[in-house]
Parts: C-alpha cells; structure tokens; sequence
C-alpha cells in the first residue's frame, strides 16, 4: 500500500524519529497504516495464528458458551432421570458422570473462561489501548483452555467421563476407588484449564497496571475493569492450591505416592484443605466479575454514575480478600475443632458485609436515577433478586449447627445454583445484550429480549426455589434416584418440568443472537449512550481498537466530553506499539511494542496438552514430552526481526 | 426487594432531559446515609447471627460425654456395618443397616470407614458427620419420641450412594433391652428340610466366603452379618423392604436392583435359591 | 466525534528497567503465583508432618551434603546475578555477555548436584507421604531450576546473535535475574524445610 514508499520520506521529516508516527498524518492514511499493521491474515493460519485479544476473546466466548450448552444439556438429562422416584431411565453410572461433566463443565469451563473471555475481549477497549500486554500468551491460554475441555468430553464420550462430583474426594477418586481413567482425565483438565486461567489473570495485572490510556488514573478506572483485576489476583492465590491438589492426585494414581492414603502417613482432609482453599475463591471468581457487569450495565440504563464508587471498589478488594478465609465452611461436617469452625462461620458472615455494600450502592444508584428498562436491566434487575436470595442462604449454611443438617442436601445445590445463575448468568447474558451492539456491530432483538429474560427469571426461580424445601425434607444430593415413599416424587416432577421453561428461554437468547447476527439493527458506535471507553470507537472495532488512542480526564469520559475527544498523538502506525504508563496515574512512561501475531503459541498448547494427556498413560511423558514443549517456547520468544527491535 | 421496588418507580416519574453527569448532591448526601444505614444493620444482624450460632453449636456439643450407649458404625460401599459392644455378660454383637436405641437416652456413634467417605445422618436425630477413612470420629444421637427415623449416606460414594440408607429404630428402654437380648444369641438352627438345604447351599455357594452367620462356619466379613437378618426392616441398605420376594429377587440378582453393588450375581438353582430364602427367611 | 491531540508520546523510549516495564510485572505475577504454590506445598508438609505419630516417617533425616551444595552454589550466584543486572542496567553489552555465561554455568552446576541430592532423600516417593511430600518438593524447585537455566540459556545464545543488541534484550537479562533471586530465596525457604524440620 501506499505508506512504504512513503516511510523513509516520512522518517526524514520527523527527525530522526524511528518508524512511521500517527502525527500529523491524514485520517485515510493513519487508517491505512494502522489496519495494515495490526490486521489479521485471512485464511486458516491467520485465524490459528493471530494474537488479537477481540478475535481470542469471541472465540473464548463462543466456546465457553458451547460448553454451557453441553453442560446444561447434561442438567436436563439429570432433570430427566429425577422427575420421578425409582425411576430408571439412566444408570447410576451413568448418573454419576453426568452430574459430574455438569459441575465440572460448569465451574471450570464455562464460568471460569466466560468471565475471562470477556475481560480478553473488553478489558484493553475500557482502559484505552489495543492489545493486552501478552498477546502471545493470551493466545496460549485459550489453546490450552479448549484442549482441556475437548479432552475430557471426548473422554466422557468414551464412557470414560469423570464422576467423582465436581471436587473429586479421595479416596473415591484415588488409586484404589476411581474407575479406570476416569478421575486422571479429570485432573489433568483442572490442570489445563488453571494454566490457562493463571495466563489470562497474569496478563490482565500487567495490562491494569501498565497500558492504561493517559488520564486513567486509579480512581477513573471502570468499575468493570477493578473487578477483572481483583478477580484476577485471586485467580493467581488461589489457582495454584487446586494445581497442587491435582497434581498430587495424578502422582498418587500413576507413580504411587502416598499423599492421600491414610495408610502410609497421608490424609483425606489434606485433598479437601486444598482443594477448597481453591474452591471457595473460585467461586467469586465467577461472581467478583459479574459484579462488575452489574457496575458497568447500571449507569448506562439508569442514567447516572453508579452511587459510591469508592465503597465499590473497597467491597470488591475486601471480598477478594476475604475469600481466602472462608473454604472451610465446605467442610463443617468432617468434624473439625469447633472453635475453628466458630471462626469459618464468622468470616463467612463477614463476606457478607462487602457484597451488601455493593447491593446497597446498586439500589442507590437507581434509586438517584431513571432506569429505562431494556433488557440488560432487567437481568441486573434479575440478578439484584436472585443473588440476595442465594446470599441469604449461603449466610444461613454458614451457620454450623444448620450446615449440619442441610449440608449436601438440595437446598445447598438451592444456593449455589441461586449464586451461580442469578448471580452470574443473569448479569453475563445482560452482558451479552450489552456489548453484543459492539462486538457484532448489530443490537439483539429487544422484543425476544424480553421474552428470554422473563422466561429464564422465572423458569429459574420455579426450578430452583422448590429445592430449598426438598433440602429442608432430608433430600440429599447426588442421588441418582429416591424412595418412592420419599414423598419428593412431586416436587422433583415439577422441578423437572420448571427446568423446561429455563432451557426455553436459554433456547430463546440463542436463537436471538443468531437471528441478530444477520438482522439486527445495525448499532453504531455507541447505541446505549454509555459512558466508557469501549463505546468510543466502531462496532465492531478494528483490529487497532483505537485509531488515535484517547486520553482521559473524568470517570465518565463520553459523558464529560461528548464531542471534542482528547488523543495521544507520536505512537509508530508501522509496527504494534502501545502506551505504558505508571501504575498509579497512567502518566505515559514507554511506547511498548506489541507481539505480532504467531503460531507459535498454537505450537506450544499443542506440545504441552500432548504431554498432559500423554501423562495419563506414563509418567515419562513429561520427560519426552519437555523436548516439544521447549522447542515451542523458545521458538515462540525468539526474536524475528521485528521492527521494534530496530530500536 | 421494596426498596429496589419503589427505587425503579420513584425514576419512572422523573424528567428525561437532565445529562447524566447533572447530580443532586442533596440527594446523593441521603443516599450515603441510607447506604451507610443499611451497612450498619447488616453488620448488627451478622454479629447477632455469628454469636447466635456459636451457642447453638455449643449447647449441641454439650450433649456429648452423657452417653450410655455406644455403638460402632462403619461404612463400607455401600451399606452400614453396625457393632454393638460387648457389655457385661453380653457378646459383642455385629449386625447392618439398622441401628436400635432407647429412647431418651444419648447414644455415642462411634464412626469409621474402611473404604471411601460416607457421611452418617439421620436427619430427624442429629446433624451429619462424615467417616473418613483413618480418622475416627463421633457424633451423639437423642430421640425424644419413639419411632422408626431414616437415615442416609451423606457423602457421595460411588454408584450406590443413593441406596446408602440406614434405620434407626427408637424404642423403650424394654423394647431395647430385649432387642439387644435376642441379638446376642447366635444363629437359629435350621428345622426343616428345606432350610437344612438352604444352609447347605448357603456354606457351597460361596456366599460365606462374604457373609457371616454366627453359630455356622460362615464367617465373610465383606457383606453384612446376616445372623439375624430376618429381624431387620429392610435389604440392602433399605432399597428393598423384608419380604420373601424381595429376599429372592436380590440374591437372584443383586445386580439388577443395585446396580454396582459389591455383591456378585450367583447363579443358584431354582430350587436352592428357594432353599436359601426360606432359611435365610428363619434367622429371625 | 472531533479528535484534539494533548499528549505527545513520540519521544518516549521503547523499553525500561524494572517496575516500568510490563515484563517485569508479568514476571512479578508468575512469581507471586508460583511463591503460593510453593507456600502452599509446603503448608502440606507441616499438614502431614502434625497428622504423623513421628516425623520423618520410617526414615531418617535426609544427608544435608548435596543439599547444603546446592545452597551454597545458589547463594554464591547472587553476585554475579546482580552485577548482571547492573550491566544490563547500563546497557554494557560485552560484559552482560560474559555475565550470561558465568549465570549459565553457575545455573547447571545445582541441576548436576540435584542428582545426587534425590538419593540423598534416604527415602522413595512411593514409600509413604513423608517420602511423597518431599520428592514433591523436590521436583517443584528442580522444575523452576530447569526453566530458568533454560531461559538463561536462550538469552545468553541471544546476547551473541544479532538480536541481542536490541535494548529491550538487555530488559529481559534483568528481568530474568530478577526471576532468578526468587529461585535462590525459594531454594533457601525449601532446603530449611527438607533438611532442617526433620532434625528438630
Ligand atoms: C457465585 C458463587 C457463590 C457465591 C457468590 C456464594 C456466596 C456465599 N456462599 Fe456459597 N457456595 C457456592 C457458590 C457461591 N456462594 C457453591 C458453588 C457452593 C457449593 C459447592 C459444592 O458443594 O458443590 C457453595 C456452598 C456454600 C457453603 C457450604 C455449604 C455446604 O456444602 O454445606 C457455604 C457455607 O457457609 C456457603 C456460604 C456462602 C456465603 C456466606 C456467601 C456470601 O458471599 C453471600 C453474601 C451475600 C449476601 C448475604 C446477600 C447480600 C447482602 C445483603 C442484602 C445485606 C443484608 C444481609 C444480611 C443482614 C444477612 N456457600
Ligand atoms: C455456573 C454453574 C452452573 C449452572 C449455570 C448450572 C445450571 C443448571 N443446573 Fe447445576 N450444578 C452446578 C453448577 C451449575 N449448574 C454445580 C457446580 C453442581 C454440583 C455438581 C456436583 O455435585 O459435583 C450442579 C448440580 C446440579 C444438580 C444436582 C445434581 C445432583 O446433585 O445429583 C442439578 C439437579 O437438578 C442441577 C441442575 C441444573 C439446571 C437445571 C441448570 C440450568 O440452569 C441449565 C440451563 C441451561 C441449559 C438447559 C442449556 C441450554 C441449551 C440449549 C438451549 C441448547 C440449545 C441448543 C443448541 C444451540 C444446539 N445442577
Ligand atoms: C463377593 C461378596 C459376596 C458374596 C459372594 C455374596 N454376598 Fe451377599 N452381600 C455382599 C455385600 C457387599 C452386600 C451389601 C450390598 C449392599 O447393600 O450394597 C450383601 C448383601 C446381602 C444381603 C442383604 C443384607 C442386608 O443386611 O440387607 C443378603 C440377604 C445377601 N447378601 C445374601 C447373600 C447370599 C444368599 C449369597 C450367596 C448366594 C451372597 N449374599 C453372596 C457381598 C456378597
Ligand atoms: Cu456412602 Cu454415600
Ligand atoms: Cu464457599
């Protein structure tokens, strides 16, 4: 294209400045340039080698999504199996690798990579800048993701499906209990997918703290993006425990370690310790980023900056914090000392202050504004509902002697689901009707919007509530079938039959989102009139994100300064670079160079889920297997001559 | 939920024109209050509920170090092996799946697991506490009212975790004492023809290799001990109740009813299955 | 929407130091998670050494020679890791050169007495959880040792090619010592709890 000849011309007039600068350029060719420098090749090794965080970060989404179908088809077939008492429709084998896939599809594969998918995707949008600060990794990270997920349903599809519950209990899952294969293909997907959890969390800290746009100092960061940051430190504390608990797992199957065998000096609890120090933290995981949906959702529909942003944000790092002190509140009934306990149940009461600070400041933000009800509100409006009441009962398990009783019962899967889905999936699908305007440059059918959303509200709730009751009558769970004379018979129909509505409505969001993706509304740059940055370039955006990068001077920066916007300008348009700043005040420090796409990481994911799944079979796999994996890592960091490297 | 109630009407009736950055600091000044109002309820409301729950598990705990009464559960895939200890001029009894106490009296459980982690509850008596294998623990058990509670494994172990019930049954102090009595006592003898051939076929076929019968040379300790079998309420854990039927239909094919129970399918004639059953069917 | 450039970045550097560079961020990132992972394992040690009747568990207390080894070859190479460092810092070519291949040496040598610090356990990994606790910890700093030389490696082949003479190169030589202190520190933390708790 036309800026080649120009370059050298270009370096002459600019002084001795290296490569070609975005100053002084005109519009048509500082798109040019920028298109040309950040594009993506066509074709299949483009799409496997590109290193765009808006292409990995919808095709995480996507996959996430998939996965939720696969689990939640899996809930239905439960549902099917429970409608009624002794029924015999499915085989408790089978019953047991089902519920088993479901948690674990659930936990690990959809919500965990869901929450991050959408940090990929907005993250470097919100805080001004075009690329996170490790593309290459981030690549890496959903390579490594989506073999784990394909390894263990190909595994499922085998007969050879996990089904030792979602936090596989040794003994029942070690050497001498678990089912052939079954528990290894489970721990090594944990292994996968918190390698790639710990890549993105690594990568969003560096990208929060060092390439946020001029101006963006810390207290005019979104409160969606303190969320991802939070959550992401918490990924790096917590994520190691379950890595640890695996892999000792995978040594007491395959080479005989004795860590769990109470036998040979080892212990059961010591699997539960860690693997719940993960656990809890996992959990807000899930639920620290919804929040911040929830954060970055509201003002828009409401019409006014979110009430108490500073409490939010202290209530975001104080539930981080706090997180860690709470896992044992899953283990009251093992019999530990019971002033310990005393102390579990006091700090998780404890959590319950921040998340009611947050609630609170919800409220007093719609209630200082004027809501306008499409659908994104209406699932915050969904969430604000459901979470409380989840929220309540988890204060109420929190509680020992009642722990003691409804402890693995349905009314504990009545909380989690009432967390999970109210507190998590109702706010990720208002997320989708949220951004979709802006990944996909078209709205979603507000019409169908509607309908979806008052069809998985209330399917939900119908499906869920019941629950509470049937845990309070001495229902356990993980039952693959219950007495006749139960007396649950009636309930279970009809949470079976509840469960329906939901799928219909999860059914609905689907079929909007396809219809929308040819027929919808085309959306512009910011059809909600909202306030941040990510709605101050095009839908969907180009791979550059920004053509001049923005600079801010408020915490609503579309609000404060509709029309005349505030750029840097002398950033290269030849080779990636973007802005680095001071963690504190973003005040630019470095022009950082930004990797170019590769396959590299594609190479390496290969080379290290190889050696995962090998491992399964012998243990020196590891040994063989060192030999790709180093070859993909260094091949992957070696330089090839890219411009920046001129400097 | 009223107050998010009225905050979404409250905006309904508000003029659309102001820009968003436009705040009443009024306003926002009450809105802190109630803010930090509410805060301050939830953080009274924790700390009541923190210390209430601590009492309440407090005054739980108490009960334990009254007991009379001791008895060992263990658990085992997937079915409850019950010890009653030796006491002064009694043996010690083992029996399954169905657990005698007096009423009113605490009764300590002793809790064990040989194999994977159950947990014991019998929601009606008491919390639940798990068995963990090499850590022993325990749990008391009151009964205010006579009666027959159900109990079930609490921990998930494995296919048959759903039919991992156990009974317990709340009688008088006589009613137990005679139980325990009638428990102490090995095996009836056959009488009759057909149980001199189900006992035979019992000791032949391999089911000894398994299950106990005391006062016989059948002494497997992998199943329960079926010494009194014909006493207790149910089979196999309570997936079938006591009846004849139910006894064939399971040692026909114990499979077939619970599934991946470890409890082989033996191949018996007709006649011996019969045999079995009717003798079976006498150790009352 | 109008475009008002206010900030001018064109004679900003392309590379920094320390805490200005992302890298090093990102380095202090897989530190932290790699440090819990190591508190968590040996969180577990103490787990299992307080559940144990006695401790070491049939066994006695590992030999400390090859251990004591490693430990004194990791400490010595603080200083040439941070005169590394320091070169780096002033951007001096040829001495990060001679730099990298002394940490290159000084990286392999423990890795060699690591082989015979594993016999010096006195006791298998599949024996009981004492034996699995400790090659546990074992294998986890040996597998930190190993990426680090390897990447040591790597910079060094760089530092003599072409591309080392870019200045970001020399970021990542100090990034990479800094990673290295926290193999010695962790190493130092490790050796008291392998070879010290069971002697007291
Ligand atoms: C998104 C996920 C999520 C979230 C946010 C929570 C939030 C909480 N959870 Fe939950 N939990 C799970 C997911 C989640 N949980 C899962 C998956 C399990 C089961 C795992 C398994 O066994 O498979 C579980 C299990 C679980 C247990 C173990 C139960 C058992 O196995 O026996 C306990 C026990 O303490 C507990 C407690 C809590 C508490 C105290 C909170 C608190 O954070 C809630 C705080 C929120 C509120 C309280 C509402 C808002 C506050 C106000 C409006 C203020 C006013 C309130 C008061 C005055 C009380 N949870
Ligand atoms: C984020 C987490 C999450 C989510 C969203 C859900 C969603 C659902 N869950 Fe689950 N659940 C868990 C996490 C989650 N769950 C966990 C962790 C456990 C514990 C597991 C264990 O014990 O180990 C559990 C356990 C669990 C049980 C208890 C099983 C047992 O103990 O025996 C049940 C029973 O009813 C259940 C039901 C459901 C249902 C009906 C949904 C519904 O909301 C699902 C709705 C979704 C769909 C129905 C999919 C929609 C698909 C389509 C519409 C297809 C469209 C078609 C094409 C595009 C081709 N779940
Ligand atoms: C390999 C071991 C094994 C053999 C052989 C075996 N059983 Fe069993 N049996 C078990 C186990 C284990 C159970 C408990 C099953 C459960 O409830 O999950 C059981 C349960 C029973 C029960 C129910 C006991 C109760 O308290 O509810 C009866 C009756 C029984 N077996 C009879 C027999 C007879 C008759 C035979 C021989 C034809 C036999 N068993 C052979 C292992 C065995
Ligand atoms: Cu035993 Cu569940
Ligand atoms: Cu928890």
């Amino acid at each position: 294209m036309s800026g080649i000849p120009r370059k050298t011309a270009e370096l002459k007039q600019h002084g001795g400045l290296n490569g070609l600068r975005d100053t002084g350029l005109d519009e048509a060719e500082l798109l040019a340039c920028l298109a040309r420098t950040w594009q993506t090749s066509k074709g299949l090794y483009g799409w496997l080698a590109t290193v765009d965080h808006k292409l990995i970060g919808r095709r995480y989404v996507v996959t996430a999504f998939l996965f939720l179908v696969l689990a939640g088809l899996s809930a239905l077939a439960i549902r099917f199996q429970l409608a009624a008492p002794e029924a015999g429709r499915i085989s408790p084998d089978l019953y047991n690798q089902l519920f088993t896939m479901h948690g674990t599809t659930m936990m690990f594969l959809f919500a965990v990579p869901v929450m991050e998918a959408f940090a990929v995707y907005l993250v470097p949008l919100m805080i001004g800048t075009r690329n996170v600060a490790f593309p290459r990794l981030n690549a890496f990270s959903y390579w490594i993701y989506v073999s784990g997920g394909l390894m263990i349903w190909v595994a499922f599809a085998l007969n050879t499906g996990a089904d030792a519950g979602w936090f596989s209990y040794v003994p029942l899952a070690g050497p001498d209990y678990g089912i052939g294969k079954r528990p290894d293909f489970w721990a090594q997907m944990v292994t996968y997918t918190e390698v790639s959890a710990l890549a993105v969390a690594v990568e969003i800290i560096a990208t929060v703290f060092k390439l946020r746009t001029p101006g963006m100092t810390l207290d005019r960061i979104p409160l969606y993006v303190w969320s991802v940051l939070v959550t992401a430190f918490v990924i790096l504390f917590a994520m190691p425990a379950v890595m640890i608990s695996s892999t000792m797992l995978i040594l007491d199957r395959l080479v005989g370690t004795k860590f769990f065998d109470p036998a040979a000096g080892g212990d059961a609890l010591l699997w539960q310790h860690l693997f719940w120090f993960f656990g809890h933290p996992e959990v807000y995981i899930i639920f620290i980023p919804a929040t911040g949906f929830v954060s970055a959702i509201l003002p828009t529909f409401v019409r006014r900056p979110v009430f108490g942003y500073l409490g939010i944000v202290l209530s975001l790092i104080a539930i981080g914090f706090l997180s860690f002190g709470l896992w044992v509140h899953h283990m009251f009934a093992t019999g530990l000392p019971q002033l310990g306990e005393s102390f579990f149940t006091a700090s998780s009461m404890m959590i319950a202050i921040p998340s009611g600070v947050q609630i609170f400041c919800w409220i007093a933000t719609i209630w200082g504004g004027k809501p306008i009800f499409a659908t994104p509100l209406l699932f915050v409006l969904g969430f604000i509902f459901t979470f409380v009441i989840g929220g309540l009962t988890g204060v109420m398990v929190a509680s020992v002697p009642l722990d003691l009783q409804v402890h693995d019962t349905y009314f504990v899967v009545a909380h989690f689901h009432y967390v999970l889905v109210g507190g998590a999936v109702f706010p990720l699908l208002g997320a989708v009707y949220y951004w979709f305007p802006k990944v996909t440059g078209r709205m979603l059918s507000e019409r169908l919007g509607h309908w979806n959303f008052w069809l998985v509200f209330l399917g939900f709730n119908l499906t869920f509530f019941p629950m509470h009751i049937l845990g309070l009558q001495g229902m356990p769970r993980r039952v693959y079938t219950y007495p006749l004379d139960s007396g649950w018979g009636g309930a279970n129909l009809f949470i079976s039959l509840s469960s329906l509505v939901l799928f219909a409505g999860f059914a609905l969001f689907f079929l909007n989102m396809l219809l929308s993706l040819r027929n919808g509304r085309v959306a512009g740059e910011n059809p909600w009139d909202a306030s941040t940055l990510e709605w101050a370039t095009t839908s969907p955006p180009q791979s550059y994100d920004f053509a001049h990068l923005p600079v801010v001077t408020h915490r609503e920066p579309l609000w404060a300064d509709p029309d005349t916007f505030p750029v840097v300008e002398g950033l290269r348009v030849d080779a990636r670079e973007v802005l680095g700043g001071t963690v504190a005040d973003a005040v630019p420090q470095l022009r950082v160079p930004s990797a170019d796409n590769s396959i590299w990481p594609l190479l390496s994911a290969i080379a290290v889920g190889g050696t995962f799944l090998a491992s399964i079979y012998t243990p020196w796999a590891v040994v063989w297997g060192a030999i790709p994996v180093s070859i993909g890592f260094i091949c992957w960091f070696w330089p090839k001559g890219e411009p920046e490297d001129e400097e | 939920m009223l107050v998010l109630a009225t905050a979404l009407f409250r905006g309904r009736l508000r003029e659309a024109s102001r820009s968003p950055l436009q705040i009443d600091s009024h306003q926002e000044r009450r809105l802190g209050i109630a803010v930090g109002s509410a805060t301050a309820l939830t953080v009274l409301v924790l700390t009541a509920l923190t210390i209430g729950s601590f009492f309440a598990g407090k005054s739980i705990a108490s009960l334990s170090g009254s007991e009379v009464i001791t008895i060992r559960v263990t658990g085992h895939q997937w079915w409850w092996e019950i010890r009653y200890p030796k006491i002064a001029s009694s043996q010690e009894v083992v029996t399954a799946n169905e657990i005698h106490i007096p009423v009113g009296e605490p009764v300590r459980v002793k809790l064990d697991s040989l194999d994977v982690i159950h947990s014991f509850w019998v929601p009606s008596l008491a919390g639940k506490r798990d068995l963990i294998p090499g850590r022993p623990s325990e749990l008391t058990l009151i009964a205010d009212k006579p009666g027959i509670y159900r109990g079930q494994c609490a921990e998930f172990c494995g296919y048959q975790h759903a039919h991992m019930a156990i009974t317990v049954v709340a009688e008088s102090r006589e009613a137990f004492d005679a139980w325990r009595f009638g428990q102490d006592a090995d095996a009836i003898a056959p009488a009759s023809d057909e149980e001199h051939r189900g006992q035979a076929a019992f000791l032949g076929t391999g089911c000894a290799l398994c299950h106990a019968i005391r006062g016989t040379p059948a002494g497997g300790t992998v199943g329960p001990d079926l010494t009194h079998i014909a006493n207790r309420r149910s089979l196999a854990a309570d997936t079938l109740a006591m009846t004849p039927g139910a006894l064939a239909a399971w040692i026909a094919d114990p499979q077939s009813i619970k599934p991946g129970a470890k409890m082989p399918s033996i191949a018996l004639s007709a006649d011996d299955l019969n045999a079995v059953v009717t003798y079976l069917g006498s150790l009352e | 929407m109008m475009r008002r450039p206010v900030v001018d970045v064109s004679r900003l550097p392309t590379y920094d130091f320390g805490a200005a560079s992302p890298m090093w961020w990102g380095t202090l990132a897989f530190i932290a998670l790699e440090a819990t992972g190591f508190a968590l394992a040996i969180g577990a040690y103490f787990y299992l050494a307080v559940q144990a009747p006695h401790w070491p568990i049939a066994a006695p207390a590992p030999d400390l020679a090859p251990g004591t080894a490693v430990l004194i070859i990791l400490l010595a190479s603080i200083v040439p890791n941070h005169m590394i460092d320091f070169w780096a810092r002033q951007q001096d070519l040829s001495k990060v050169r001679v730099g990298m291949i002394v940490m290159t040496i000084v990286g392999i040598l423990p890795l060699i007495v690591r082989i015979w610090e594993f016999p010096a356990l006195r006791i298998s990994w599949d024996q009981n959880a004492y034996g699995s606790i400790v090659w546990f910890l074992l294998g986890l700093h040996t597998s930190h040792l190993l990426t680090d030389v390897g990447d040591t490696i790597v910079l060094a082949v760089l530092m003599f090619t072409q591309k080392g003479t870019a200045g970001r190169r020399l970021s990542d030589v100090s990034d990479n010592a800094f990673y290295w202190d926290f193999v010695v520190v962790s190493w130092a933390v490790l050796y008291l709890v392998i070879y010290w708790t069971p002697r007291m």
